[in-house]
């Protein structure tokens, strides 16, 4: 509709008619996304389709090797069995990382909601923010100052206990959640206080003068209608975090491998490419599926 | 209860804060491994000052930063009028579409860059990185593009028109300026992104051509010095002034009119 009030508006004016000068709408509708949609394709969509192609060759194409075309990279899970075992961790550690933030997560959003206002909860909302939109590499770096040994735990431990031992545990799967529960915390109170703020307070009043103690407006009302935040904040954290290869590589050290870094090790370190894309075609099944399951939410969750 | 509430939140700033304070805190201590008492040097800037390698890298991420953000705008800008003014077919497609950049773990969208770079010779380097970037900052530049046209009324460029105005002149002259500041936040955010880039550029740089995030990545691998916590600080206050610049711009949850 509003395309026919573009093209005719111009016609009523008063200056007459400019027949012969107006292209139909879809011409310039098409010149406006083709640059967008032209870069997307051959940044995103073309490279994507190429990784798949690549996942059935038999051996990264070099020189003159002919080119073999085979299912066994799809059957690392079977001929490498400690594959497994590694797939186990990466969903460990996001299911972990999902959990502790949606609590934490769900319990700052409540106290943002509740307990704060105005300007106040502006500042708070802010400062909450502004770690998410800086360097993630920088922060995972500076956690190994606070989990190293004799590191700024180890000192706030011996400034209690001067004899205490070493609570310092960089190095450790735990040191890998803790890193991404503080990579993807601000990201789970945003989504959870979207979802919160609209709730009229009238509800939690009309709740508390029928005589409901708090741990019944927090679980009864609070909660299921923060699910859709919830929902989508967990899917938004645990997507990248079973992708994530830079936080169990420094935080991880020798126990942080993950698909993340394995999926990594074939690009840079082995040079096996068909195993790499074949692993990251797997992971990216992981992630359409969980995309696919969870859209209705997620769809209500960005158009709110 | 009200009181329990602030004093989590004040908890939830102190988990958030402390590992970063920390690590600022280092990059002015004096010991090279860490070591306590804390004792004042300006030692690391000072030796950051005299790594070129640092520099470059950090020269070639602004350099990124500023075409990447230049060039998505542009891009998303335009894509985003046509997305948000115009009605054709299989448009929730193309919205659609934009989602696999910001949604994909950048493992895969990086790997998947690599391979396709290398196949059809397009390689890696500054230019791979850049049409890497650019892709990934688009979206975010019609979200807010698009978020900015819906605060603003369509029959203002209607009434123009219907004065006597082309559709370009009612475009440039009633809708842009009304856009201005999104636009400007568009721009602000896509260069966040590209400063911050870590994963994609660590699959398309060279050994000759890194960027600051990939030489800080190999530099803790290699085992660091504190030079690294003195760029970091500097990079870290970096895009939090961007992104306290853009918050300005386009506050988030404003909905009130720009009438």
């Amino acid at each position: 509709m509003q395309n026919d009030q573009l093209t005719l508006a111009p016609a009523r004016g008063p200056s007459g008619p400019r027949k012969g000068r107006a292209l139909p709408p879809w011409v310039s509708t098409t010149a406006l996304l083709m640059p967008t949609y032209g870069w997307l394709t051959i940044a995103v969509f073309l490279p994507l389709l190429t990784m798949f192609a690549f996942s059935f060759l038999s051996a990264t194409p070099m020189g003159k090797a002919p080119i073999i075309f085979t299912l066994k990279q799809y059957r690392a899970f079977i001929d490498q069995p400690y594959l497994v075992g590694i797939g186990i961790t990466s969903l460990l550690i996001g299911f972990w990382t999902t959990l502790i933030c949606a609590v934490l997560g769900f319990l700052a959003a409540v106290a943002l909601v509740r307990s704060t206002f105005g300007k106040t909860r502006e500042m708070l909302l802010i400062l909450i923010l502004l770690p998410f939109w800086t360097n993630g590499l920088v922060r995972v770096f500076s956690w190994t100052m606070v989990l190293r040994e004799n590191g700024f735990l180890d000192s706030l431990l011996h400034m209690v206990a001067p004899d205490a031992g070493s609570i310092g545990f960089l190095y450790t799967r735990y040191a890998i959640v803790v890193g991404l529960v503080h990579g993807y915390l601000p990201y789970m109170i945003l989504t959870c206080y979207i979802a919160l703020v609209t709730i009229d307070d009238a509800i939690i009043e009309a709740a508390a003068s029928l005589g409901a103690r708090w741990w019944t407006i927090l679980f009864k009302i609070l909660l299921p209608l923060a699910a859709p935040g919830l929902i989508s904040g967990a899917v938004l954290t645990f997507v990248p975090v079973i992708g994530s290869f830079m936080e169990p590589r420094i935080l991880g050290g020798r126990v942080g491998v993950t698909m993340g870094t394995v999926i990594e090790d074939q690009f840079t370190q082995a040079f096996n490419w068909p195993l790499g894309a074949s692993l990251s075609f797997t992971l990216l099944a992981v992630v359409l599926a969980i995309f696919a399951t969870f859209s209705g939410v997620l769809r209500r969750g960005t158009t709110a | 209860m009200k009181s329990l509430g602030r004093f989590y939140l004040i908890a939830t700033l102190v988990f958030l804060y402390t590992p970063i304070l920390v690590m600022m805190a280092m990059g002015f201590n004096e010991s090279q491994l860490y070591e306590l008492p804390f004792t004042f040097s300006m030692r690391w800037y000072d030796a950051l000052w005299n790594n070129k390698i640092l520099l470059t890298a950090g020269m070639n991420s602004i350099i990124i930063a500023l075409i990447t953000s230049v060039l998505a705008t542009a891009l998303g800008t335009m894509a985003s009028v046509a997305l948000s003014r115009r009605t054709f077919r299989g448009k929730s497609l193309l919205q659609l579409m934009l989602l696999p950049p910001i949604a994909i773990p950048w493992l895969i969208t990086g790997t998947a860059m690599l391979i396709f770079f290398y196949w059809t010779g397009i390689g890696r380097g500054m230019h791979a990185l850049l049409i890497g970037h650019v892709a990934l900052a688009i979206p975010y530049v019609v979200l807010v593009v698009g978020t900015g046209f819906r605060t603003i009324r369509a029959d203002l460029e209607e009434a123009a028109m219907s004065l006597g105005s082309t559709p370009v002149h009612a475009f440039f002259s009633v809708t842009l300026p009304l856009l201005y500041p999104s636009i400007l936040g568009a721009a602000l955010f896509a260069f966040a992104v590209s400063l911050d880039q870590f994963v994609i550029s660590y699959f398309l740089a060279t050994p000759g051509y890194t960027t600051l995030p990939v030489q800080i990545y190999s530099s803790i691998r290699k085992g660091f010095t504190p030079e690294i916590n003195a760029i970091s600080t500097v990079l870290l206050l970096g895009s939090m002034t961007v992104i306290l610049i853009f918050a300005r711009f386009a506050k988030p949850g404003d909905t009130s009119d720009k009438r």
